[in-house]
């Protein structure tokens, strides 16, 4: 194992409406891009808990991508503008923690950005491969991860403006 | 709670099968907690495949299904039939993007076959946590509202009224007719545009079932498919239209003249009051605050006082009107590519260059000069004349798009050229020549016939700074001529700069107020670019004609056509099923805090004051589930996105660090 690339696991929260068939567009023009990436669709960024962040770091992420439309072209209006103020109070509790900004990145992508999708998969996989494994349980409780994190421990108060 | 999972994973021929060991996948599956049943098959989507769903969950029993195939986008719907077919809610299905997200973006087979694992992992937590759900039936108001009376929402209009359905159109401008109303002849069989338009802005005009709002702007619309409301603002002619005959004396009389910069694209003067076109449809004028003399300095009155029927009223106001409607066809059509932009091509300040617009007027037998082609003094006649192709279009500072109608209508022009003109010389400067289009090539034939000089090359500029001999007095247009390698001045009098289409000014507000989706360019953004081009992401909201992309009139025809089968067959279905992902409130742990009230996008949650308690109206939500994500209490729940279900599937794909998670290396 030690001596194989090490390969992160990135979880994607893909909005249905533009990144999910951004991703599905790269898929059928056959762009290849880093398999790291797993996607779960949302209905729109907007939807995206920044618990669902914390939880995919806890549970053995090394990095999470959130993918929506690009500002002004959100289904639901604004989903995504709430989704980058979100961001935004997420990545100061992270830094908090120690934890490198690249692991946690927001991603603008329309419907027709299969290619630009794909580039940020490459991009971001690289980034967090270079930071190696994110090891949750060591970085935030500085422990030795005996004592599972509850969702409500690091539950994130979201202003909302 | 023990679900009974059936997992089938579908080869998709080689597309899938090629890259991820399906085989590998569907038996580690089939070892995973709650999959009773796990296969893998050539095509899924097959009736075979879908029947090999429907008995296995009559057989073992099934209480839930996944299938890991193609994306949901593909053929979810196709897979929740089969599951409510064996018995099931369909709901209680969940897929796999096993090829999009995953076969097709790799080549390396390990990493696949492990990332569909994943996937199908993921898909099999989260459906053992999914919930029966009922489709939202809604009712359809067979009224549709039609904005802009371009030729696009026209033809929307008319196939719509003519199925029996009643249309509100609602025209910004004074009159129908769109940009067509100001060309003369259109390509490739030149018949007159008025000929073939006016006809058609009469039917509007008459047809019982149409409602014609024009010099008129929707302020408002909300409400969702089959039932939105939509305000409008009909702005004061100053005129009372049931008195108004359309008799022309207040235009006559009034003594008031201004450029017209609307319809005669500033060739032409017209009066304060004023039709744009005697066409123009409705037939009533409309006076112009601003430039009246009455409402300047309070004496006047020419128009009131000779009008026979006493229509003329200075003291009209705005009137807002409300009324429901089902659907909405948006029609406002296109922009010309203002080219002042491109200050090289001397436009403003060099007399003689004209816009394709401009030239349309001259052209026409009813605009400014009696269809004469002159140069700017009103009497000369050039004698050789340069049509500039592309200008604003396949240009990477302006637009990078191809307008599509700027070949076809320069070829237009040359040819008018020709006809009115014999002795002139006429050179169109192009990049690539594209006439795509029934009888267009034909056309382009016709037009090297004709003697057009055709220099292949993008014109750098426009000058009238004279170097060589027979160059005084003319407009140089340099080029670098790319078929013969070399840099060509050619003089001449006259020059038409073929503007190309972009998106209105006003695009992006248009598509806020209608809750639907703009590109980079501001047209505005189709369901699908080639299989749903007419439907927008927003339910119950079409377009039609240029406002999707730069198109010419056959194709704004048929655009509009189509929308108006889509709502058609809509309004005949009476109702419509959407689909049950919304959010709802639990009235036991909201705390009344109200910051989901704000949040939603479509003022769908209301506030209870004497329960202190916060209600989604579910008729409104459209399940994005920003409110669900903001809810401090978590009190909302979002219907087939719940927090379970997403933190199952979390877990679902992690299956594989979850482990060296828990012992760290
Ligand atoms: C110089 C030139 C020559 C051309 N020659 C030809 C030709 O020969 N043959 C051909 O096939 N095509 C030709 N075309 C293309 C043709 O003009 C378009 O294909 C056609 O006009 C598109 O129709 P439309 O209804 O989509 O848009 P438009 O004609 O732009 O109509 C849109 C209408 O919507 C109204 N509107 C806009 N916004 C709003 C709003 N917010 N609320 C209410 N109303 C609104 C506008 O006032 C307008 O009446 C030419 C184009 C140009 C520029
Ligand atoms: S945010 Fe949650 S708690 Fe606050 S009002 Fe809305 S539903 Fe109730
Ligand atoms: S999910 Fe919530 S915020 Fe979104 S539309 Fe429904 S009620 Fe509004
Ligand atoms: S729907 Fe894509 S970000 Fe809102």
């Amino acid at each position: 194992m030690s001596e194989q690339q090490f390969e992160p696991v990135i979880v994607g929260f893909l909005c249905n409406w533009c990144s999910y068939r951004a991703a599905d567009l790269a898929g059928t023009s056959r762009t290849k891009y880093a398999p790291n990436m797993r996607a779960i669709r949302v209905m729109c960024s907007g939807r995206v808990d920044p618990q669902f962040v914390l939880k995919a770091l806890r549970e053995g992420a090394d990095g999470v991508m959130i993918a929506g439309c690009h500002p002004g072209e959100c289904h639901y209006v604004e989903g995504n503008i709430k989704a980058l103020r979100r961001y935004v109070l997420l990545k100061r509790m992270l830094k908090q923690w120690g934890i490198e900004k690249e692991r946690v990145q927001l991603v603008w992508a329309s419907a027709s950005e299969g290619n630009l999708l794909a580039e940020a998969v490459d991009r971001m996989t690289e980034e967090v491969r270079a930071l190696g494994p994110l090891r949750w349980r060591q970085a935030v409780l500085g422990g030795n991860g005996h004592k599972p994190v509850e969702t409500a421990e690091v539950e994130v108060e979201v202003e909302e403006v | 709670m023990s679900e009974k999972v059936g997992v089938y994973v579908c080869h998709c021929g080689t597309n899938i099968a090629g890259v991820v060991d399906v085989e590998e996948v569907s038996n580690w599956a089939g070892e995973q907690p709650n999959v009773v049943c796990s296969r893998d098959y050539k095509f899924m989507c097959s009736s075979l495949g879908q029947e090999l769903i429907e008995e296995d969950i009559k057989e073992h029993g099934l209480t839930r299904i996944v299938v890991a195939a193609c994306s949901p986008h593909m053929h979810e719907k196709t897979f929740r039939g089969a599951t409510e077919r064996g018995g099931l809610n369909p709901y209680l299905f969940e897929m796999a993007n096993i090829r999009e997200h995953n076969s097709w973006a790799t080549t390396d087979k390990a990493a696949a076959t492990h990332k569909a694992k994943a996937l199908v992992n993921g898909a099999v937590e989260r459906v053992v946590h999914h919930q029966p759900l009922e489709p939202i039936p809604v009712e359809i108001n067979p009224a549709t509202l039609v904005v802009g009376g371009g030729i696009a929402g026209i033809s929307a209009a008319l196939e719509l009224a003519d199925a029996g359905n009643h249309v509100y159109l609602v025209e910004r401008e004074p009159s129908i007719g769109g940009h067509m109303a100001q060309l003369d002849k259109t390509f490739p069989t030149l018949d007159c545009s008025a000929c073939i338009l006016t006809p058609k802005m009469v039917d509007v005009e008459q047809h019982p079932n149409i409602t014609l709002y024009s010099w008129s702007e929707v302020e408002n619309i909300s409400g969702y498919i089959g039932n939105f409301n939509v305000t409008v603002r009909k702005k004061a002619r100053y005129v009372i239209e049931e008195l108004c005959t359309g008799c022309g004396i207040c235009e006559e009389k009034c003594p008031r003249k201004v450029v017209d910069e609307v319809f005669e694209a500033g060739l032409a003067q017209r009066k304060a009051i004023y039709t744009p076109f005697p066409q123009a449809v409705p037939k009533y004028p409309v006076l112009d605050p601003p430039n009246c003399t009455y409402f300047e300095r309070g004496k006047c009155k020419a128009c009131q006082i000779l009008c026979p029927t006493g229509a003329i009223d200075f003291e009209q106001e705005d009137e807002l009107l409300e009324f429901p409607v089902g659907n909405v066809i948006l029609a406002t059509g296109y922009d010309l590519f203002d080219s002042n932009r491109i200050p090289q091509y001397g436009y403003g300040h060099l007399a003689n260059v004209f816009t394709s617009l401009e030239f349309e007027r001259m052209v026409n037998a009813s605009g400014p000069t009696d269809g004469k082609i002159v140069l700017r003094d009103g009497e000369s006649v050039p004698q050789s004349v340069a049509i500039v192709h592309c200008v604003g279009s396949r240009d990477n500072n302006y637009h990078e798009y191809c307008s599509k109608v700027c070949c076809m209508y320069s070829l237009k022009f040359a040819h008018l050229v020709h006809e009115r003109i014999p002795e002139a010389e006429v050179y169109n400067f192009y990049i690539d020549i594209r006439t795509p289009g029934k009888g267009y090539e034909e056309f382009y034939n016709r037009l090297l016939e004709e003697g057009t000089h055709f220099i292949r090359g993008r014109v750098a500029d426009v000058t009238d700074a004279a170097r060589l001999p027979g160059e005084e007095g003319k407009l140089i247009v340099q080029a670098e001529d790319t078929l013969i390698g070399k840099q060509r001045r050619i003089p001449v009098d006259m020059v038409i700069l073929s503007a190309g289409m972009e998106a209105r000014h006003d695009s992006q507000d248009v598509s806020l107020m209608f809750g639907m989706g703009c590109d980079f360019d501001g047209f505005f953004t189709e369901r699908h670019p080639k299989l749903d081009p007419v439907a927008t992401m927003t339910e119950g909201i079409f377009i039609a004609g240029a406002c999707q992309g730069p198109k010419d009139i056959p194709d704004s025809v048929a655009q509009g056509a189509a929308a108006a089968a889509r709502v058609a067959g809509l309004v005949n279905q009476e109702t419509v099923m959407m689909e049950p992902v919304r959010a709802s409130i639990n009235k036991e742990t909201c705390s009344g805090c109200r910051l989901c009230n704000d949040l939603c996008p479509y003022n769908a949650i209301v506030f209870h004051e004497d329960q202190k308690l916060s209600e989604v109206i579910t008729a409104l939500c459209q399940g994005c589930g920003t409110c669900v994500a903001a809810c401090p209490s978590s009190a909302i729940n979002g219907a087939h996105f719940t927090n379970e279900q997403v933190f199952s599937e979390i877990e679902g794909i992690l299956w594989d660090v979850m482990e060296h998670q828990a012992v760290p290396a």
